[in-house]
């Protein structure tokens, strides 16, 4: 047991002193697209993020959609009308930027860096890519076939079994069950299909453009103006259909022989972004294993040693939001470090937290909040993250007086319908011939063989 | 672009004072956000380690966060994340750093914290077995239970250089983990972690003087130590190719791994600045010389990358050190082949020279890359401690935009000239676990 603080010795904090807040500046083109401008003091940099809706229609798209989406992502910079692949990265590069473009179950996100004089020939290049990126047959094939190896070679690393095994098991038929593509259906997509895809999904209705940074809101909006204008598809934004919990019970125990880890993986839903019970739910999961400071990461690495990196967390997706657990542990301790995850939840979920975890969670999520806000690219990815999840850049501020008001009432309440291990799909990933013993005394097992082990 | 580079130069001036027990203080105030990053350096690294105590610099910094004097166990991330800060430390091969993100009032607390532990951490049995379970629990998630997990770090460096300090696991193998003793400990620390073996950084949201004031009051009790000398890494230059084939059981798919040695990081500053240029104009973006040969025309790789230094940031190295050309291939392609593109790439570069108008790309990219990491007030801070550890010089880091940026053609076709395929270490990796 620890002894006591002698808190003489500790310096107090000194008086807080006021976070700059940043003045948004938002506006809407013509064509539909939201504009989201923020000067910022620090870098002459500008960071730029482009986020798409791109949610797959129905379930049973879901498949071809996500391998289609996982193409198009690489393959939208393989040209357009007046460029080559390499003439456009050139263009990038030699104004500091290279984009990044990248799928998930709600959205495609065009990312990049810049120094500031480039503002105007990279937005040049980002609609010239969104109006006529050609997708050109022959290189569209080595793109899905660079992209089919590549999930392949995720498949074979078992945190990603293991995320992939906990969404089948809590979404089942709904689209957020799909983590990565098929690599069977990546390698079918061809040209045609993506110009369709692109035709029918990238558009401006819908679409957020943040650009934050060394930046003069007024000119950067008319330059935006200028090179986005012409982005005139018409259609409508496409969001998930509202995602279910299967709350299967009992444990799945994947097969993975030879392991010499189990992946411990634990899924239930959370309140979403606008869900009055968020803020209390935040705190809960820091006080349980948000951060080092935690009884998950005291109990199971600092006491018992059975693991790295213990952690939990609150994720949202646009259709649903998750409490997650994950800890990867030694083979011959995978049941023991099961009941210890488990009765740290139960205590969450049947007795009160101290003012002291409380407050010390709070302070934590609070500064944090304000240190990933503190850079232009955190700026950037925490606005385009709200504004496309249909949030006022003014959310920030108003969830950091919901934080403050949170009791430790309130904490036992959430985690009491959140946090409890009843409320949670359990996922082991591990050598079941080891590992089956160790959690059959703690709950029904169904043994699965892994698609990749 | 050295408009910006002297801006940034500018904007960041360094103070810096020595206190009476040898710890160097460098100070970095910048008052746009009210953050402060306070952190740590040591002099010693992996390349440090005594044989038969491989793992051993990376356990110790484990060591410094179970508690110190007058700070109880789990006590040390409650003190900072309860003020809202964030914390870690990190092994690095030629120093090990501890550093916290903060807001600017918790500044007191973070110096009281590094000092308590600079003075006395709570070297204990029972934390020491605790942290041994837990580094082994780290190893298996990077390294043994997932594919890929040493190559190249681990294995590239055992054909590149000759001597233990260069060649040896600084994750550590489990025998000389487990065997490690709480004597081990005491006299790594009292070796190694003397205040004047150190550098202790502070950047952002300070005034100096009282920065200066509260820098004397924690770590001016520190008692002073004998400094070791600093260990000289180099080695003689190599004259033949090495290669070595290792298999991956957990691998669906080969890899290729090639190093050359490059000139002294900090002795040969100006040559090396070159070979720094040369990795991102053939690795960096769909515009570089690899991505386009192997990636793009050829279809000969599903991936590739270069970088200098061993994890790839190419100021926190001394010498020797190694640009490393990172594949990954199909199973139908055959290593040799796609082996033979990459030095054919490089010989171009050796020469036919580079366009200036592809360098200066390639420069206005560093360049922003460079900024980016500069703009967390944290990877400010840690960019000007690891340049008063490694080059003694803290404003190295605010001038490297500016230095890139001058950085000629020809020194990048030098550069090239020195990647001969005769002398390099050539690394396959086998997927022998199949397409599973």
């Amino acid at each position: 047991m620890t002894t006591g603080l002698d808190l003489t010795l500790i310096p107090p904090l000194g008086e807080p002193r006021p976070q700059p807040v940043p003045a948004a500046e938002e506006s809407t083109l013509p064509n539909g697209l939201r504009l989201i401008l923020v000067p910022r003091p620090g870098v002459p940099l500008i960071e730029l993020r482009l986020r798409v809706p791109f949610a797959a229609t129905t379930a049973a798209d879901a498949g071809l959609h996500t391998a289609r989406g996982s193409v198009l992502s690489g393959a939208v910079l393989l040209g357009s009308a007046q460029h080559d692949q390499t003439g456009i990265a050139e263009l990038l590069q030699g104004h500091g930027a290279e984009l990044s473009v990248s799928t998930d179950a709600d959205r495609l996100l065009f990312a990049t860096t810049l120094l500031p004089d480039g503002l105007a020939p990279v937005l040049g290049m980002l609609a010239e890519l969104l109006t006529g990126a050609t997708y050109p047959d022959d290189r569209v094939e080595g793109e899905r076939e660079r992209v089919a190896e590549r999930i392949r070679i995720a498949l074979s690393q078992p945190g990603v079994i293991a995320r992939s095994s906990l969404a089948a098991r809590r979404y089942g038929e709904h689209p957020y069950a799909i983590t990565l593509p098929d690599p069977e259906l990546v390698t079918s997509v061809d040209g045609d299909a993506l110009r369709d895809l692109h035709r029918a999904r990238v558009l401006p209705a819908g679409s957020t453009l943040v650009l934050v940074g060394d930046l003069d809101p007024r000119a950067t909006a008319e330059a935006a103006a200028d090179a986005l204008g012409d982005w005139t598809v018409s259609g409508h934004a496409v969001e998930a259909p509202p995602a279910p919990d299967l709350r299967a019970t009992g444990i799945e125990l994947v097969d993975r022989s030879g392991a010499v880890q189990s992946n411990i993986r634990l899924g239930g839903p959370a309140p979403g972004r606008t869900d009055p019970d968020l803020a209390a739910v935040r705190l809960a999961n820091m006080i349980y294993g948000g951060y080092f400071s935690s009884r998950l990461v005291e109990n199971i690495r600092e006491r018992r040693g059975y693991t790295y990196s213990p952690r939990s967390s609150v994720d949202h997706q646009a259709a649903g939001s998750s409490f997650l657990v994950e800890a990867d542990v030694a083979t011959e301790v995978t049941g023991p470090a099961l009941l210890e995850t488990w009765y740290e939840l139960g205590r969450m979920a049947l007795l009160p937290v101290t003012e002291a975890e409380l407050d010390g969670a709070r302070r934590y999520i609070l500064g944090s909040m304000a240190l990933s806000t503190a850079t232009h690219a955190g700026m950037a990815s925490t606005l385009s993250a709200l504004v496309g999840a249909g949030l006022p850049p003014g959310w920030l501020a108003e969830h950091q007086r919901d934080l403050a008001a949170v009791t430790v009432g309130q904490v036992q309440e959430a985690s009491r319908r959140y946090l409890a291990p009843s409320a949670l799909t359990a996922v082991v990933l591990g050598d079941a011939g080891r590992v089956a013993d160790q959690l059959e005394p703690l709950a029904p097992v169904s043994i699965t063989r892994s698609a990749s082990a | 672009m050295t408009t910006a580079g002297a801006e940034l130069t500018l904007r960041h001036p360094v103070e810096r004072f020595t206190l009476d027990n040898g710890l160097r203080v460098v100070l970095a105030p910048d008052r746009s956000v009210p953050v402060v990053a306070v952190s740590v350096f040591y002099d010693v690294g992996m390349r440090n380690e005594p044989e038969g105590r491989t793992g051993f610099a990376h356990l110790f910094e484990h060591m410094m966060f179970q508690g110190s004097a007058n700070v109880p166990k789990m006590e040390h991330a409650r003190l900072v994340q309860a003020a809202g800060g964030t914390f870690n430390g990190s092994t690095h091969q030629d120093y090990t750093n501890y550093f916290q993100a903060l807001p600017a009032e918790a500044l007191e607390r973070a110096l009281f914290l590094e000092a308590d532990r600079m003075a006395a951490p709570a070297i204990t049995e029972e934390n020491l077995r605790n942290q041994i379970d837990v580094v082994k629990e780290e190893i298996r998630v990077n390294v043994l239970n997932r594919p890929y997990g040493a190559f190249p770090w681990l294995q590239l460096p055992q054909i590149a250089f000759e001597s233990f300090a260069n060649t040896h696991d600084g994750y550590g193998s489990f025998v000389d983990l487990e065997s490690s003793t709480v004597d081990d400990a005491a006299d790594f620390f009292s070796h190694y972690y003397a205040p004047g073996n150190a550098v202790l950084c502070i950047g952002g949201d300070l005034d100096v003087a009282e920065a200066e004031r509260l820098v004397q009051r924690w770590f001016g009790p520190v008692a002073a130590r004998p400094v070791p000398p600093i260990p000289a890494t180099g080695e003689p230059l190599p004259t033949t190719e090495r290669t070595a084939i290792v298999e991956d059981a957990l691998a669906p798919a080969p890899a290729l791994a090639i190093g050359w040695r490059v000139p002294d990081p900090v002795g040969d500053f100006d040559r090396y600045l070159g070979t720094v240029l040369l990795a991102e104009l053939l690795s960096e973006g769909d515009a570089s010389r690899l991505e386009r040969r192997l990636v793009h025309d050829d279809r000969i790789a599903i991936a590739q990358s270069s970088y200098v230094g061993l994890f790839g940031d190419p100021f926190d190295v001394r010498d020797a050190t190694l640009l490393t050309t990172q594949v990954h291939h199909p199973a139908a392609v055959p290593a040799q082949r796609v082996q033979a593109a990459v030095h054919e790439e490089v010989r171009r570069i050796a020469e036919d020279g580079v366009p200036v108008d592809e360098l200066r790309r390639v420069q206005a990219r560093t360049e922003a890359q460079l900024l980016r990491q500069a703009d967390s007030v944290l990877g400010r801070t840690l960019g000007f401690a690891a340049a008063e550890i490694v080059h003694g010089r803290a404003e190295l880091a605010g001038e490297l935009a500016a230095r890139l940026a001058a950085v000629t053609p020809d020194q990048v076709q030098a550069a090239a000239r020195d990647l001969d395929p005769g002398t390099a270490a050539v690394l396959q990796l086998r997927a022998t676990g199949g397409q599973r």
